[in-house]
């Protein structure tokens, strides 16, 4: 985003702020909001200011490390903030110290409009309101394919073997990217694959590991050959990263985030060529599993519980306003929203053909982020070849057992 | 000095030591002997927009009684010290027994990740202060022979390094030895090799972090060492000179030995410094090839889950690391300032 683009924003959003617009039915209240920042939070963040003045103040930190503010933020009585954007798996640990307050009440007060699949709840006790859908999918250029003589793949091994065939072809010596750096980029690219072989994290009703195993390997083994055809800094790469070498035609074939589609498909950082034949397609199945590769996440809000009453209903509201269809509408492409108006783009087409297939969503359970974290640390080695599959899975699992014990939720 | 007046000058700097530096680390080794409490988990079914599904959950009302009742968690005595995270001690021991060779117990320990972190931070160490020393030193004698008028310049020049912020020196060398980047273009062109990246390979990662290190600490030996020359004994250096000595023989039997307590000082500070070596590998997206003591412990505190008694316990590590790496050069200090007592 260019500088005089963002200081039109800012210069928006403070002229939003200060007057007065009291449309929200808030009467009094203060409202603070932690969270992501990307452009449909941004938008949210804006939506929720509208609702300044006359005794309510709407203020915002959007912030790319929320994640590790949240529960220290929140822990504070009364909390830093007021209200929080949320995910699947950031939710987690807010749920776990019981940081966030149920939103039943208020919402048979206020939200006639959410739709019974908005609600987030745990054991019958609506915790968030889900605002948007994302998940990882699969960016292919047509115009490589086709050069390559290779159809859309829609598995992982038609994904390696295109790849091979645009290498030998001489079209590209990397064709393909992923968000595989190192932490938590890799874990997650594990957990995708390792779903997408049918393989379940942890021993049933237990926190107990489960992933040396056959779908581990496998797993494992896929990632490695879609290395194999990455550019050898694949370690390095994240979301930002992987954009950028696609916006530079260095790739024919990402698996991305689909927040990235409305990035990716703008006339803003590449060609008229590249961004014409990019085309957003559902996550590959691999293994000859039925579901996508993929895991779903939903982004939402929460609002925390060391906060006066009053204050929880003037951020309902607020917040509430930040997701509401004239917000959705203006932003239309910035998401996949799953706010009633929203018109699917071509932006949204992978994820909405992710989601169809039956991907499954991130799991919601408090110790998946220790094994999220020991999978991003330990996997590194088997990839550069040091190590062999089931030496990096039993590593991680050791990895995961003596955090998991200190934690509590292991003896 | 009288004692009482000595007490009285000292009790400002006394009582902000102890506020901020002995405190915390009180603080810090009272955590290390912790883990949290037993998380009581239960089975809920958990509903959004993709259904709903049967998931463990936190049990938080008897959760927060356990913590109420105990708010420091579990006293673990030193087995955080000895997991798998630290020092492994059953998983060195297990090595040791199965691995035949010396090198298979080697590899066998680096698999773990403390010993992983100590094997960089080590070689780290050791590698770079003597270069910066050495290099430093090279500087500072040059300089120091330049024509007045250019003196300032490169003076300023030569400093540069540390001026930047170690954070953003990395990330913008990072962005030079990238593959695409001015100074990875130019290696692949100049060992004829397309395919040559400074980011993929452990050892290329080593020494691109190693170079980064002897690049930003050198300008603060040379600083010291510079101002060490000014202070050289201009009788001793032209009698030296009068008896036929070279001009490395002026260096080697005048100007290093006026120069040893400035080494012994920029040694101590160079092997603190280094061994807490972090803002580079961060900077580096370095973690794949090279992790330190310091990016552990940061690893623990900045994951979704915050592991604080991990942390704890990587940093009292750090500490005894500290210690022992100074040791010899303390010892040598203290041996020197009796002698001159005596």
């Amino acid at each position: 985003m260019s500088i005089t683009k963002l200081s039109m924003i800012s210069a928006t959003a403070v002229f939003m702020g200060t007057t007065a617009y009291a449309g929200c039915g808030i009467s009094s209240g203060n409202v603070s909001i932690l969270g992501n920042e990307f452009a449909a939070i941004q938008a949210v963040a804006e939506g929720a200011k509208q609702c300044a003045g006359d005794g309510v103040t709407v203020e915002s930190n959007l912030n790319k490390d929320y994640r590790e503010l949240q529960v220290a933020a929140l822990t504070a009585n009364p909390a830093q903030y007021t209200a929080v954007t949320t995910t699947n798996a950031a939710i987690v640990p807010l749920l776990g110290d019981d940081l966030i307050r149920p939103l039943d009440d208020l919402i048979a007060k206020h939200g006639q409009n959410l739709s019974k699949n908005q609600m987030i709840t745990v054991d019958g006790k609506v915790m968030a309101v889900a605002f948007m859908a994302n998940a990882q999918h699969l960016f292919v250029r047509k115009d490589v394919l086709e050069a390559a003589g290779v159809d859309v793949p829609t598995t992982y091994e038609e994904v390696i073997a295109a790849g091979k065939a645009i290498k030998d072809a001489g079209l590209m010596e990397h064709p393909f990217a992923t968000t595989s750096k190192t932490g938590w980029n890799l874990g997650e690219e594990f957990v995708n694959m390792y779903l997408g072989f049918g393989g379940e994290f942890f021993k049933p009703g237990t926190a107990e590991p489960n992933i040396n195993n056959e779908a581990g390997i496998a797993a494992l083994n896929t990632l490695k050959s879609l290395t194999e055809l990455s550019n050898p800094d694949y370690l390095t790469f994240d979301s930002n990263a992987v954009q950028a070498s696609w916006e530079a035609g260095e790739i024919a074939m990402a698996h991305l985030w689909g927040s990235r589609g409305t990035g990716l498909l703008d006339n803003e950082g590449s060609t008229e060529e590249i961004v014409s034949n990019t085309l957003l397609v559902s996550s590959p199945t691999v293994g000859g599993g039925d579901i996508p590769a993929s895991t779903l996440w939903w982004d939402g809000f929460a609002i925390a519980s060391n906060i006066s009453d009053e204050d929880a209903e003037a951020s309902f509201l607020a917040m509430l306003n930040g997701i509401s269809p004239a917000v959705v509408k203006a932003n239309n492409d910035a998401a996949v929203w799953l706010v009633e108006g929203y018109e699917p783009s071509p932006a949204s087409a992978g994820v909405f053909a992710t989601a169809a297939g039956k991907t499954k969503p991130y799991p919601m359970i408090p110790f998946m982020g220790l094994m999220h974290t020991a999978l991003g640390a330990e996997l590194t080695e088997f990839l550069q070849g040091s190590e062999s599959a089931e030496q990096a899975l039993a590593d991680t699992e050791a990895a995961y057992i003596s955090a998991a014990k200190e934690k509590g939720f292991l003896n | 000095m009288r004692h009482k007046t000595f007490f009285w000058f000292i009790l400002p700097s006394l009582a902000a030591m102890i506020l901020f530096i002995a405190l915390p680390l009180v603080s810090v080794v009272v955590q290390s002997l912790h883990i949290e409490h037993e998380q009581v988990i239960v089975t809920t079914e958990n509903c959004g927009p993709f259904g709903c599904t049967e998931e463990s959950s936190v049990d938080t009302e008897a959760t927060a009684q356990l913590r109420a009742e105990q708010p420091l968690g579990r006293f673990a005595g030193l087995s955080t010290y000895f997991d798998r995270g630290h020092l492994a001690t059953a998983e060195v021991a297990e090595a040791w027994r199965t691995q035949d060779s010396f090198g298979g117990f080697l590899s066998e320990l680096y698999n773990l990740p403390f010993y992983k972190a100590l094997a960089f931070t080590l070689t780290y160490t050791f590698l770079v202060t003597p270069l910066v020393i050495v290099l430093g030193l090279l500087i500072a004698l040059g300089v120091n022979r330049l024509k007045p008028v250019l003196k300032g310049p490169t003076i300023f020049v030569s400093l540069l390094p540390m001026i930047i912020t170690p954070l953003i020196g990395s990330l913008i060398l990072f962005w030079m030895i990238d593959a695409q980047g001015v100074i990875g273009k130019t290696l692949q062109w100049l060992f004829d090799d397309p395919e040559l990246s400074l980011k993929a390979s452990p050892t290329l990662t080593w020494i691109t972090l190693m170079i980064y290190g002897v690049w930003s600490s050198a300008p603060f030996a040379f600083v010291v060492f510079y101002a060490g020359l000014q202070t050289v004994n201009t009788d001793s250096l032209e009698a030296a000179m009068i008896d036929g000595a070279t001009r490395w023989q002026q260096i080697r039997y005048v100007v290093i030995p006026h120069l040893m307590p400035l080494v012994v000082f920029i040694s101590l500070i160079q092997l603190m410094d280094n061994f807490r070596v972090f803002e580079p590998i961060v900077g580096f997206s370095a973690q794949a090839n090279a992790t330190s003591l310091s990016y552990i412990i940061f690893a623990d505190m900045r994951s979704d889950i915050t592991r604080f008694n991990s942390a704890a316990a990587t940093s009292v590590l750090t500490v005894i690391g500290v210690a022992i790496l100074l040791a010899p050069v303390l010892l040598r200090t203290w041996r020197d300032f009796k002698g001159k007592a005596a």
